[in-house]
């Protein structure tokens, strides 16, 4: 026999699923860089530019915007394209990591009916997958920001603690969307619709400006509104976020996480039967 | 303990099991009929019982044979073993690592590299890097796909595919192997290979759990063989009598 751990299987053992899924997440984290690989390189394997195409995507989605918005902002904003793409850096990070995590469970699904995989694995890879690409549309902000002229704030050194929060608040929401998705298959189709409106409902291609006094309350409400923030405000306005600014992030991010996660494990014995 | 008793040392224990899938028409679909159906406090589902009050102990170093019809919960016992279901009622106990060789190569992505996919198969069954690279070359030179270990997986044949999704599934020799009719992997040469790994399996001490539909090779290749019929465990024993038994039932 060889030297491999032998682990003892109980179905009675009442564990706390909560827990004893982060158990198995960590024995399976091999599994999870895998993923992320996998999903990394096979996304454009057969494109000739290859992984560039990580970072050209955003670069032309924001010269889209840029070109056709300009006109209606340039005014009220300077450095418009800088002001796009730092509220886009997070806006993508999180449609990105929600839908792959909505997906990933799906595909991972006739996989979870052959054999035992911890079931968080495939949206807890999905973030993996969207770090990855956000550290690499950096580069393109970087250019952008160099060619506009825009300045270098230190406030940018605040940017890991911004995708720490955002990483918090996707992963959970991701958990819980997908988990839907297993038990009601037209979430897939209408998450969609409610991104397209989310995004329009943040201001990320708009200055916030606009936003009516009487409306920016409603607004506020929005999760993303604080996070796209903590992007903004070190990269845009080049200064930290305030103690106000903060705390609702913080809020968001933890609170998400958790309920996410309970949601999602609570029901992790189920979707070998129902995916 | 003398050897003698070592060997009877239970492996996987059953005990008890009844497993309850949901009839796919009372799937409820949509939001819409889901808030309908609670409201007139409806959402009870019809179950189905794929298995029902099963018992039963494998012992380590048994070639255990499950028989029965289709539909009669053979899988689903496999399942509810390699800890895919868990057990709408009962208790499952399995003391080692268990090797489902229920469907070959399932999870390779056909643009990644055969030496990828190894590492990416390896990692969904439970191992580690250290594990993969360990039994890596042993697991190219069993499928004999040296030429072919750095093409994508999307040009390989069906019989490259399911040979290498053996030799990646059985690359590590397991406490309890399942086997769920896959005893025809490749070319008669492959083949034979096959099985020469999983009688090595035996002899190196791992319990072996297989479900067939080839009753002959069940008397001669398992100590024991249980019965299934439409989720009851109906006999369990000798694999000549349980398959004689058996037979009769079906004449």
């Amino acid at each position: 026999m060889e030297d491999l751990s032998k682990p003892v299987y109980d179905s009675a053992e009442h564990k706390n699923s909560a827990i004893s899924e982060l158990k198995e997440l960590f024995n399976y984290r091999y599994l999870l860089g895998q993923l992320v690989r996998r999903d990394v390189t096979t996304r454009y394997k057969r494109s000739v530019l290859g992984v560039a195409w990580t970072m050209l995507n955003p670069l032309g989605t924001m010269l889209i915007l840029t070109f056709v918005f300009s006109n209606f902002f340039r005014s009220e904003v300077q450095h418009f394209p800088v002001y796009i793409l730092s509220g886009l850096l997070a806006w993508n990070f999180f449609t990105q990591a929600t839908n792959a995590a909505i997906s990933g469970l799906v595909w991972g699904g006739s996989l979870l009916k052959r054999i035992y995989i911890p079931s968080t694995v495939f949206g807890v890879s999905a973030i993996g997958t969207a770090l990855v690409n956000m550290v690499m549309s950096l580069v393109p902000l970087v250019i952008v920001m160099l060619i506009d002229g825009a300045t270098f704030h230190l406030s940018m050194l605040f940017l890991p603690v911004s995708i720490l929060l955002l990483t918090g608040f996707t992963l959970g929401f991701g958990l819980f969307i997908s988990s839907l998705a297993v038990f009601f298959p037209d979430v897939g189709e209408m998450y969609q619709v409610l991104l397209t409106g989310w995004m329009y409902l943040t201001p990320i291609i708009y200055p916030e400006s606009l936003i009516s006094a009487q409306l920016l309350p409603i607004y506020k409400i929005n999760p993303m509104y604080w996070m796209v923030k903590m992007f903004r405000l070190p990269i845009f306005d080049g200064r930290l976020p305030t103690l106000p600014e903060v705390l609702p992030a913080i809020a968001w991010s933890l609170g998400m996480l958790i309920v996410g996660w309970l949601f999602f494990t609570s029901r992790s014995e189920e979707y070998a039967y129902r995916v | 303990m003398s050897e003698q008793e070592m060997n009877k040392e239970a492996i996987v224990q059953i005990e008890n099991v009844s497993v309850s899938y949901r009839l796919p028409t009372e799937r409820i679909g949509s939001f819409k009929e889901y808030a309908i159906r609670k409201l007139q406090r409806r959402v009870k589902i019809e179950d189905f019982w794929a298995l029902v009050d099963v018992s039963m102990t494998v012992n380590k170093g048994d070639v255990f044979g499950i028989i029965g019809n289709n539909g009669a919960g053979k899988s689903t016992i496999l399942k509810v073993i390699s800890r895919v279901l868990k057990p709408s009622k009962g208790r499952v106990v399995v003391r080692g690592r268990i090797a489902p060789l229920l469907e070959l190569g399932a999870g390779f992505h056909p643009e990644l590299s055969g030496r990828e996919n190894v590492f990416l198969n390896g990692a969904l069954l439970g191992y580690s890097r250290e594990d993969m690279e360990k039994v890596f070359d042993e697991i190219v030179a069993f499928s004999e796909l040296e030429q072919f270990i750095n093409s994508p997986i999307r040009t390989y044949s069906s019989g490259m595919y399911a040979r290498l999704g053996f030799a990646v599934a059985t690359a590590h020799v397991p406490d309890v192997l399942i086997l769920d009719e896959i005893l025809s992997v490749g070319d008669e040469a492959f083949q034979k290979k096959s099985r020469e790994r999983l009688q090595s399996f035996q002899e190196k001490g791992s319990t072996v759990l297989m479900v067939s539909h080839g009753l002959d090779s069940m008397i001669t290749m398992c100590n024991r063989v249980a019965w299934l019929d439409q989720g009851k465990l109906r006999l369990l024993g000798e694999p000549s009598e349980v398959v004689a038994a058996y037979r009769e039932d079906n004449a």
